[in-house]
């Protein structure tokens, strides 16, 4: 049986053709088109090598603030997201009931259109709106806040937002691995009178290492494409102080700017891309094996 | 002991459900904001509406031209999630089988749109050049490239636990390799495509930044377009944007209510071995 006659290159091709042309094209397009000028105003694109980049990377430049604001918010959301969910994680594997339907419960913000919770927060984070009414109900009246508009707060408020979307995806990669963990182990250490925090601190988590690198990739990546939730919470303000790159990439579109936006698009490509595989290598340098 | 457990037990319970409040309270601010009228929904809260307005849901799809968003999320999203199955189970098949150095090496270059973020500026570029910009075919196409790097891993990765002996056993027979992968192997690929198939339709149905850039004509747009431009245009009926996002929503939740274990499985594999 002739491998290559069985196994035909005519099943490759369609897959392979569909996901150049539409995906690889643009990519290399985008890096070909970010070092010119294109734009709305002018129909010749001229080549100017890589001055747009010079511009991004200039000293005072605004999408250098972009650039922080979407470190600042990519850094926190994976501490809330991650820290939140390995905290969920083992609550639901800690014996309780009705375990599968808070899973469920927990997870179905992940199933939601980012853009649709957006659209529903600006109004449970209006000033008068029932997050404040909560911290009311609670006697907390002085950390009622315009959590939208308050340049202190707008920030803060988009990174909660995210993070209530994917904590429950987060608990569920961490629950899965923490029930990979052998419970011999725990008994043991029982046994030699180890208290709930040190097994949590000795056991769980050193062998959680891969759940918790995975979710640390991917949380990143997530943060750093971040574009809907935020076009729809804030579109980027009050003042550009919640603009995340991809929200600049989309205003500078807008405004016709096509090679600037392009240019924009290819450093969340290139950070994305090495944040990524660092975090990985980092973390798996301390891999304990189960 | 066993006491201290069962009430340690019940104490996690009900702080598992109070935390789960944080996600039910907005959800259910909704669903009761879209029964309510105009002035009831100005803060939106739990209060339940004097008297449920059930025709909120009539004048949401009338004003937002939903009968006709729906039609084209149902037609960008499962047609996309479909082809998207076939291109994929047959070269995850083929990249599994017949793992030659080419073949590794394609399977890399898929690969690597797992992580890459897509260009739209010169998305953009390649549709008008490829005239498709505005059209259902090119959007289409576009979910079914995005669809392509995690489809053809999963199936990459099944293919490799269901033994060579039936392709062998189906040549043998006389089948040609598309009989072979079709009535054979297909057949048992069934987890992943179902898999698959859920997470392709939800992304593609979810999906905002894609239509927003490549689709132009109100004619086209799909469901989270029109709830957005629903938003824009009437931004003080919190009522009708209830039952707007209600009803946007409502078919994914609706698989979710019956596919949660594929749906939940398939967007944290990758990250959990099953």
């Amino acid at each position: 049986m002739r491998a290559s006659k069985v196994y035909t290159s005519w099943f490759l091709a369609p897959a392979v053709i569909i996901y150049t042309v539409l995906f690889v094209v643009p990519v290399v397009l985008g890096l070909a088109y970010s070092m010119t000028n294109w734009n709305s105003m002018s129909d010749t694109v001229k080549f100017v090598g890589l001055k747009n980049f010079r511009e991004i990377f200039s000293v005072g430049s605004p999408y250098l603030k972009n650039l922080s604001i979407t470190l600042i918010f990519t850094v926190f959301t994976l501490i809330v997201k991650e820290g939140c969910g390995l905290g969920l994680a083992v609550l639901v594997n800690s014996g309780i009931r009705s375990k599968s339907a808070l899973r469920a419960v927990f997870f179905l913000p992940q199933t939601l259109s980012p853009l649709i919770i957006g659209i529903v927060f600006i109004s449970l984070l209006s000033p008068g709106g029932v997050v404040n009414a909560f911290l009311r109900l609670i006697g907390l009246d002085g950390l009622t806040k315009a959590w939208l508009v308050d340049p202190k707060f707008v920030l803060g408020a988009t990174i909660l937002v995210e993070s209530w979307r994917m904590i429950g995806w987060n608990m569920v990669i961490l629950l899965a691995g923490l029930q990979a963990i052998p419970l011999d182990y725990y008994e043991a250490a029982a046994l030699d009178g180890a208290s709930f925090r040190g097994q949590f601190l000795h056991i769980t988590i050193p062998l959680l290492v891969p759940s918790l690198t995975i979710t640390a990739v991917l949380n990143t990546i997530h943060g750093l494409k971040t574009f809907d939730l935020i076009f729809a919470l804030t579109g980027g303000g009050p003042g550009h102080l919640t603009e995340l790159l991809n929200v600049a990439v989309f205003h500078e579109f807008s405004m016709g700017r096509y090679g600037m936006a392009t240019a924009l698009g290819v450093v969340v490509f290139a950070i994305t891309a090495t944040i990524a595989v660092a975090i990985k290598n980092a973390m798996m340098r301390n891999v304990v094996e189960a | 002991m066993s006491r201290r457990k069962a009430l340690s037990s019940a104490l996690g319970t009900a702080g598992g459900w109070l935390l789960a409040l944080v996600i039910l309270v907005p959800l259910a601010i909704v669903v009761l904001a879209s029964l309510k009228t105009k002035p009831e929904a100005a803060t939106m809260d739990l209060t339940l509406p004097a008297m449920p307005q059930w025709g909120n849901y009539l004048e949401a799809i009338r004003r937002g031209g939903l009968v006709r968003a729906f039609f084209n999320s149902v037609l960008i999203s499962s047609v996309s999630a479909t082809v998207c199955i076939l291109v994929s189970s047959t070269a995850g098949f083929v990249l599994s089988r017949n793992r030659t150095r080419l073949n590794n090496a394609i399977f890399n270059y898929i690969f690597l749109g797992l992580i890459a973020p897509l260009n739209y500026i010169t998305t953009i570029r390649t549709f008008q050049v490829l005239h498709i910009m505005n059209s259902y075919v090119g959007i289409i196409l576009l979910y079914i490239a995005l669809g392509i790097p995690f489809a053809v891993f999963a199936y990459f990765g099944y293919v490799s636990t269901i033994p060579r002996e039936l392709d062998e056993a189906a040549v043998i027979d006389g089948c040609n390799p598309w009989q072979m992968f079709s009535r054979v192997i297909f057949p048992l690929l069934k987890p992943v495509t179902i898999t698959v198939l859920v997470l392709n339709f939800l992304g593609a149905w979810n999906d905002f930044i894609s239509p927003l850039y490549l689709l132009n004509r109100q004619s086209t747009w799909p469901m989270v377009l029109s709830v957005y431009n629903f938003f824009g245009m009437h931004f003080n009926e919190w009522n009708m944007i209830s039952a707007v996002i209600l009803l946007g929503t409502l078919p994914v939740m609706l698989l979710y209510l019956f596919g949660q274990r594929y749906i939940v499985s398939g967007m944290t594999s990758g990250a959990v071995k099953q």
